[in-house]
């Protein structure tokens, strides 16, 4: 048997200098690269990625066309299951999902596949190509999408497809969501992709209204009784921030994650040329161990702090991508795990000058599966700080569930849906995090997906 | 783009502009406010909302030139648009859920101060469409900085000017002139102030003398004004509540109005390098000063 030919690595930009700029992390591949890895893929005949795939595209279809050097024809077997690839093929985690479900990667290393589908979504958009998207003609109904984060994209993308005239309302100023205000420009750059990627989805007839927020500016009821629609389909996300309880959480100096980020990401901080303020001092700890506490802290990193993520857990345990925590790590932030903060301390003026934590150990075993951290006695010790990010997660807002009468919420504020996205009340379909809690792009893109058929159904059955 | 159909300046510094904003107009209701992002390289700015009309689909919105965003905001001209004004946001003043039996029997008394003249002033007429009985403490530093006075003598049942130097009205802050009122025999059943926090923070200990219930209608920064930053938490009561989307208006009694106004200074520093950054040329407008 000939060599089996490694994965082809990616390449990035060098750590010490990424750590000072907000440019892009990763290169992506070049034809050469691209081609190189397409032609790993077995093409099997039951394709486990695409089963592991939340929005079921046929990977190993257009990683065919990837090999042939087929790039246009790639992009229009992606188009047929995602209107995001240029996002996906960033952010996706692959690594439980379609990766690593690949057969080669039992004894080898799986397919790259994300950086294959970037790839083709780059070549696309480079090559001015459009895949598969165009208008179509209406079918004559209309249906409102209030987000426009992953789960409100798909939804609308979807529902144009098939002829409907789809509204998204948006409650900031960009369309994104998440994709706006809460990934950093290094991980998703913001005009490159995120814009063009939301511009293809204009360009199926979707409209955007920017500044409205569902629940103040309008609400479902009077989208249905005022405006005429049909349906309306619920993508709002989990926006609320978590925080502790602990003494000293709002001294000057403490932030959400969503409060730094935002700041950064939609409201562009780093640029000299924004107005928006943003406060790091020199030393930042960011507390938590999700792809948000990675992305603030190489965020606080990139703006000149000295930055140190504090996590209850071990190394082992941290929920963000293996991905993220390599790059965090080879840029300088520094990890202190097995650490739980206890109380925020501030100086006489009320700004923070450190935080006090307890040394953890792991213990049994929770319901999750996980070994829950206890508390070593007596360990307490102080970390000189003087900001503190606070990312333990969201939670949906309930700004639409309150304001809209029959439709019925969890005991954590989630909307309930069943697995099509129908809530308890007719004609309002919801998806993504505002349903399931903070999760992934894909899982709400998926959601929006899956919606917008369920969607269609309600509206040709009525 | 939300176009600009009037300005005015009210004194050298405050700017009162009618915008354009159709969805925002219709679903306005007293104590709400909104935000104004001018530009695209501008901050998100909370402002209050002075006055709405559905019919016509405006706001109208009073700004005081603090800061570089709001000295950017007021020289805007009539004819040119802001790229976002966003809105209503926060809670609606509680007493729109009052029954019309309710509202005969209130008497409210505002202490308005500076700037925060303006959001009383929606208060105040929608009170007075709806029945309810209001006096309206005004006060600002001298005469010139007074606002809303012809506005507010069409709406209260009466007006009372203060100034710090007397140049108009009573001679003294507005608490003053409440506990002079209710010395005279005024019988208000409700205490409503807004303006500078630390105005707030002393109508707050008057009231509370006074044995009044008062309501605030506080101003802190804010990102987004839907619930996400967090930027505007303060305690109320013992608990961290967000003034956008559970205020503005909260219980006087239970707010942490020191912690509240240190955490409007959060971003001071970096304010005044935006200062010195961004000079904005201040536009002096006579129409409409008299």
């Amino acid at each position: 048997m000939a060599e089996r030919i490694p994965r082809v690595p990616v390449r990035e930009q060098d750590p010490r200098v990424r750590a000072t700029n907000f440019d892009e992390v990763c290169y992506g591949y070049n034809e050469e690269e691209a081609l190189l890895e397409a032609s790993r893929c077995l093409n099997c005949k039951n394709p486990r990625c695409v089963t592991a795939c939340p929005v079921g595209i046929k990977i190993p279809s257009f990683i065919e066309r990837v090999a042939a050097g087929d790039f246009a024809g790639a992009a229009a077997k992606i188009a047929e299951d995602s209107s995001l690839p240029a996002i996906c093929g960033r952010v996706c985690p692959q690594e439980p999902q379609c990766e690593g479900s690949c057969v080669l990667g039992v004894r080898f290393e799986p397919v790259a596949i994300g950086k294959l589908e970037r790839f083709v979504a780059d070549w696309n958009r480079e090559n001015g190509a459009k895949g598969a998207l165009s208008a179509v003609p209406s079918n004559g109904h209309k249906v409102a999408v209030i987000g426009s984060g992953p789960a409100g994209l798909a939804c609308a993308a979807d529902l144009a497809k098939l002829g409907y005239e789809v509204t998204v309302f948006e409650a900031l100023h960009k369309a994104g969501g998440v994709l706006q205000y809460g990934i950093p420009e290094f991980r998703l750059p913001k005009e490159k992709v995120v814009a063009a990627e939301i511009d293809a989805v204009k360009s199926l007839g979707v409209k955007f209204e920017t500044d409205v927020v569902v629940g103040r500016t309008v609400t479902v009821d009077s989208l249905f009784d005022e405006d005429g629609f049909d349906a309306v389909f619920i993508g709002s996300g989990a926006g609320l921030p978590k925080f502790m309880g602990i003494p000293g959480e709002n001294l000057n100096g403490v932030f959400s994650a969503n409060e730094f980020l935002t700041r950064n990401n939609l409201m562009k901080a780093y640029r000299e040329d924004y107005h928006t303020p943003i406060h790091t001092g020199k030393k930042v700890v960011v507390v938590g161990g999700g792809n948000v506490a990675m992305d603030a802290a190489r965020t606080a990193l990139r703006l000149g702090a000295e930055t140190t993520i504090v996590y209850r857990r071990t190394e082992k345990e941290l929920p963000a991508r293996a991905e993220e925590v390599h790059h965090a790590h080879e840029e300088g932030v520094e990890f202190s795990m097995l650490t739980n903060p206890v109380e925020i301390l501030g100086d006489e003026r009320g700004w923070v000058k450190g935080i006090r934590c307890i040394r953890m150990e792991l213990g049994e075993p929770d319901e999750s599966g996980r070994r829950s951290p206890v508390p070593v006695p007596g360990s307490e010790f102080d970390i000189e700080t003087d900001s503190v990010i606070m990312s333990l997660g969201t939670c949906p807002n309930p700004l639409i569930s309150k304001t809209t009468g029959g439709l019925d919420t969890n005991r954590k504020g989630c909307i309930v849906a069943d697995e099509a996205g129908a809530t308890t009340r007719e004609g309002v379909f919801a998806g993504g995090d505002a349903v399931t809690g903070a999760a992934t792009v894909i899982l709400a893109m998926g959601a929006g997906r899956k919606a917008a058929a369920a969607i269609d159904n309600y509206i040709k059955n009525r | 783009m939300y176009r600009i159909l009037t300005k005015v300046f009210l004194t050298p510094n405050i700017c009162r502009m009618e915008v354009e904003a159709p969805r925002l107009a219709k679903a306005a209701r007293p104590g709400q406010f909104l935000i104004v992002r001018a530009e695209e390289k501008s901050e998100r700015i909370p402002l209050t909302i002075s006055d709405y009309d559905a019919a016509k689909g405006t706001v109208t919105i009073v700004t005081q030139m603090i800061g570089a965003s709001s000295k950017e905001i007021c020289a805007y001209e009539p004819g040119e648009a802001f790229a976002d004004v966003v809105g209503p946001l926060g809670v609606p003043s509680d007493f729109i859920g009052m029954s019309p039996e309710e509202l005969a029997s209130q008497h409210f008394v505002f202490i308005a101060g500076g700037v925060g003249t303006a959001p009383v002033y929606p208060q105040v007429k929608w009170l007075h469409e709806h029945g309810a009985k209001t006096d309206v403490i005004i006060g600002a530093r001298n005469r010139d900085l007074l606002i809303y006075v012809d506005e507010f003598r069409k709406v209260c049942d009466n007006l009372h000017i203060c100034t710090d130097d007397g140049s108009e009205g009573f001679k003294g802050v507005g608490t003053a002139m409440l506990e002079k009122l209710v010395a005279e025999g005024a019988e208000f059943t409700r205490v409503v102030a807004i303006g500078p926090m630390i105005m707030m923070k002393f109508a707050t200990l008057t009231a509370k003398k006074l044995g009044l219930p008062i309501t605030v209608s506080l101003n802190s920064l804010m990102v987004d004004g839907t619930g996400m930053c967090g930027a505007c938490r303060v305690t109320v009561g013992g608990k961290t509540r967000f003034v956008c989307v559970e205020g503005p208006e909260f219980d006087g009694y239970l707010v942490d109005f020191d912690e509240a106004m240190r955490r409007q200074t959060m971003y001071k520093a970096e304010e005044q390098h935006e200062n010195e950054v961004f000079v904005v040329e201040p536009h002096v407008c006579k129409i409409g000063r008299g």
